[in-house]
């Protein structure tokens, strides 16, 4: 009965993300285009604000594309492409933000709430720990171990 | 002041939700350039009209001018074409055009019909000054005072409100400086 499921299943296993880059836009040294590839992933398309210009269809992806090929094809670095870019259409092109003094507390802010966490935490339970064992309340005094055997003798 | 402690997570909570919440609210569409004051990209484009002077950064200089990103087959463009023809009537701002993405002879029938408000239009089939200027749509408008700096940019169209209450007191203001 669910035998159907099976190709189906085989269908999502193998199925792969669809592409925007079309034929015309790719290098022909496929190193180069690698290249391309990864640097194109990594780049916002600004009318798709949550598309790489790899995903996307737009226009201005497709501008983008070509001219990310284009540099790297001239010999340009991947840093010298990224500047060029965040020049022209600010930090915001890059999908991964670079750490900067302006994106600190981006990449850095989790870490330090989290740290503030666990010593919190570690702070609570220690002064616990310790108040437990000094507090004079929790320590029978001898009266009232004497009262407690008194107690149970009287029971038996 | 310790026995209050207890209220440090919620009001972090409290206040982390509160900023989030004020996001929500915002245009995500809006970006600030990256190139506000900084010096006018380099460009050179031809002129839209056969026979006419083109455009490049140079020609900005001396004068506080308005940059409009603009084409045939851009609606929105359409819908702030008459801010533009007020502000070429009744005001000597120049208006320089970028006819973007757009065959010649559409941009050209376009502004027969329906009025051409700048000094000059240059023609860029091909994004090649959209992405010098990181232009990502049209219309897109810039200002650039007289030391040709970008000041202000604006992405989609500029509608009479917004020309009275926030660009042109720009301009008038970065008309009078020195």
């Amino acid at each position: 009965m669910k035998l159907f499921l099976i190709p189906l299943f085989l269908m999502m296993l193998f199925a792969t993300s669809a592409e925007a880059v079309e034929p015309d836009e790719l290098l022909e040294d496929s190193r180069l285009e690698a290249r391309a590839r990864a640097l194109s992933v990594d780049i916002r398309c600004l009318v798709c604000q949550n598309q790489s210009i790899d995903d996307s269809d737009s226009d201005l992806a497709k501008d983008l594309r070509k001219l990310v090929r284009k540099k790297v094809k001239e010999g340009a670095s991947d840093e010298d492409i990224r500047n060029y870019l965040v020049t022209r259409y600010g930090e915001f092109v890059l999908l991964h933000p670079r750490i900067t003094s302006d994106t600190y507390i981006l990449w850095f802010g989790p870490i330090v709430i989290l740290l503030a966490g666990i010593i919190g935490i570690f702070t609570f339970f220690l002064r616990h720990s310790k108040n437990n064992s000094i507090q004079p309340s929790l320590v029978l005094s001898e009266d009232e171990e004497k009262r407690i055997s008194e107690l149970i003798n009287n029971r038996g | 002041m310790r026995q209050l402690l207890f209220l440090l997570p919620l009001s972090t909570f409290i206040l982390l939700a509160a900023y989030f919440g004020l996001g929500l609210t915002k245009d995500p569409g809006l970006i600030p350039s990256a190139l506000i004051g900084k010096p006018a990209p380099k460009f050179d484009l031809p002129s839209l009209m056969p026979g006419e002077k083109g455009i490049n950064e140079h020609d900005f200089k001396g004068r506080v001018s308005i940059i409009n990103v603009f084409a045939s087959w851009c609606v929105p463009c359409l819908a702030e074409h008459p801010i533009w023809m007020q502000i070429h009537n009744n005001t000597s701002i120049p208006i320089y055009g970028i006819a973007w993405k757009d065959k010649r002879e559409s941009t050209m029938r376009w502004l027969e019909k329906h009025g051409n408000p700048y000094v000059r239009i240059g023609y860029d089939p091909l994004n090649v000054f959209g992405i010098e200027w990181g232009v990502y749509g049209a219309p897109e408008t810039y200002i650039v005072d007289k030391t040709g700096r970008i000041r202000f940019k604006h992405v989609g169209p500029i509608f009479p409100g917004l020309w009275q209450s926030q660009i042109f007191p720009l301009v008038e203001k970065i008309r009078a400086e020195k």
